[in-house]
């Protein structure tokens, strides 16, 4: 792998950002109307619930680990989309750069502009609302390192997708977290689902995140094998999605997709 | 001396028909090859089996080991929404191109980009466009040259300037050209050797000056609407 090559899809990915507000603007600005939205929605709530649950520290920090798994996910597909936009598969496919050194350049775009967005939100909820991670210690590093492997993994998967049913088939990917947040136990305990929708929670490396944080909040003990099962589901879940990648884009390659995308299908 | 590109047994098919049919050719260093052919014959098939952006259905296609490779075609513009600057300095990046600014400042000089440099790739005309398309492709002073249809956008004093560019960059000796075009003319000045394609398979190859006589016809585009329209009477 060249870091050269890997450098210069970054480098285009920044050049695109740098020069237009209408992908700046994105970086932060839903992920900071969400902090403010759930910021004051969960002060709301502390006030008038008598249960005596903290519902900045459960829900608002909740929120904003999911947002943070949006925007990492997110940042894989943008990157992807601007070379469907721009028909610029040829161009790159056509050149030395290898198949992994560019989803290694989708991967570091997503971890620079997700980011920037985890601060703005950082920014906001701690000083808006008095949000502190403090209390999850030294597992906030695994929390949002699960998210973003995971996050990363769902990118890869939904460019594969795109690749694979063309430019039209975008419209699938933006629905994506929106599917999965049900089972994902974002905003309550898995426990609250049905045992069908909880079979499903059981695959799915955000729902152990969440839950760990709703048992710390709570007083409990980190429940360390639960953090232990999504890092590996979620490691797991990248590795699918490479194979899946690779093997998408050896398809693409068999039946002359790569060089005829805009046709959307070859057969 | 050792080819640069050698194609033996090119087969493609879709759904069970031969877009390209058994071709095999050679390209040396020092010389421009031209492949011609009426539209759907298999050129763009071909150069695309050579860029390994299309896996052949059989055949096999072999590059000189470490032999720098780059293309231009009609059909593969840079991104309209990064500058011209911005296209080289990605591509360069890519490419592996040493001493890159100083390759980018050179470029955009010989192929007239300067006063473009900081302009979105998007907003210059089809002939500047494909003038950026050329620069790119001469990036990193490529040993095998693909253009498809190089001149298709530009006018015919920028056409010829472009023709007189890579002749001479080709006359250095190093490099070897697989060239398509519709334009006959062209093919006759630049191309020291053709492949006539047609269904598929090579017709015809030769000196593109001799050509047309020893097939009994006048020109070359006489030579290519026969191959086009009864390539059975050849």
């Amino acid at each position: 792998m060249s870091p050269r090559r890997l450098f210069a899809v970054v480098l285009r990915q920044f050049y695109l950002i740098r020069g237009s507000v209408s992908r700046v603007l994105p970086l932060f600005a839903w992920v900071t109307v969400d902090m403010a939205l759930w910021g004051f929605l969960t002060r709301y709530l502390n006030k008038v619930s008598a249960a005596g649950l903290d519902f900045v520290a459960t829900m608002l920090g909740a929120v904003l680990l999911w947002d943070f798994f949006m925007r990492v996910m997110q940042g894989v597909t943008m990157a992807f989309f601007e070379d469907v936009w721009s028909r610029n598969f040829l161009n790159f496919f056509a050149s030395p750069l290898t198949l992994w050194e560019y989803l290694g350049g989708l991967v570091a775009s997503s971890v620079a502009t997700s980011s920037v967005g985890l601060v703005a939100m950082l920014l906001l909820a701690s000083i808006g609302f008095g949000l502190s991670f403090l209390v999850y210690g030294a597992l906030l590093a695994p929390f949002l390192m699960i998210l973003f492997v995971f996050g990363i993994a769902l990118g890869i998967m939904a460019c594969a997708l795109v690749l694979r049913l063309g430019p039209a088939s975008e419209w699938f990917v933006w629905p994506i977290p929106a599917l999965i947040a049900p089972f994902a136990g974002v905003f309550y305990p898995v426990a609250t689902l049905p045992l069908w929708m909880r079979a499903v929670s059981r695959v799915l490396p955000p729902a152990y995140v969440f839950e760990c944080m709703r048992a710390i909040s709570s007083g409990a003990a980190a429940p360390r094998p639960s953090v232990l099962a999504g890092a590996v589901l979620a490691l797991a879940y990248l590795a699918l999605a490479g194979w899946i990648f690779e093997k998408t884009y050896r398809y693409a390659v068999r039946t002359g997709l790569i060089a005829r995308y805009s046709a959307e299908s070859v057969t | 001396m050792e080819k640069i590109l050698s194609v033996s047994g090119l087969r493609k098919d879709y759904a069970g028909v031969a877009a390209v049919d058994g071709i095999a050719f050679d390209v040396a260093p020092g010389e421009i090859v031209g492949l011609l052919g009426p539209n759907g014959a298999g050129k763009t098939t071909t150069i695309n089996m050579i860029l390994g952006v299309l896996e052949p259905s059989a055949g096999s296609i072999a590059v000189r080991a470490g032999a720098r490779t780059n293309f231009a075609a009609v059909y593969a513009p840079l991104p309209g929404n990064l500058t011209v600057a911005e296209n080289l300095r990605i591509f360069g990046l890519i490419y592996g191109v040493a001493d890159l600014s100083a390759r980018i400042a050179e470029l955009l000089k010989e192929y007239e980009l300067e006063r473009f440099r900081d302009a979105k790739a998007g907003l210059l005309s089809s002939g500047e466009q494909t003038r950026l398309c050329l620069a790119k492709a001469m990036l990193n002073e490529p040993q095998l040259l693909l253009l498809d249809e190089p001149t298709a956008s530009l006018d015919p004093a920028i056409a010829r300037e472009i023709r007189a560019k890579i002749k001479s960059f080709v006359a250095r000796g190093a490099s070897g050209v697989l060239w398509t075009s519709h334009n006959m003319r062209e093919v006759e000045e630049v191309c020291d050797r053709v492949l006539f394609l047609a269904r598929g398979k090579i017709l015809l190859e030769g000196d593109p000056r001799v050509l047309p006589a020893s097939h009994g016809k006048k020109t070359l585009e006489d030579l290519f609407v026969a191959v086009a329209r009864e390539p059975l009477t050849l």
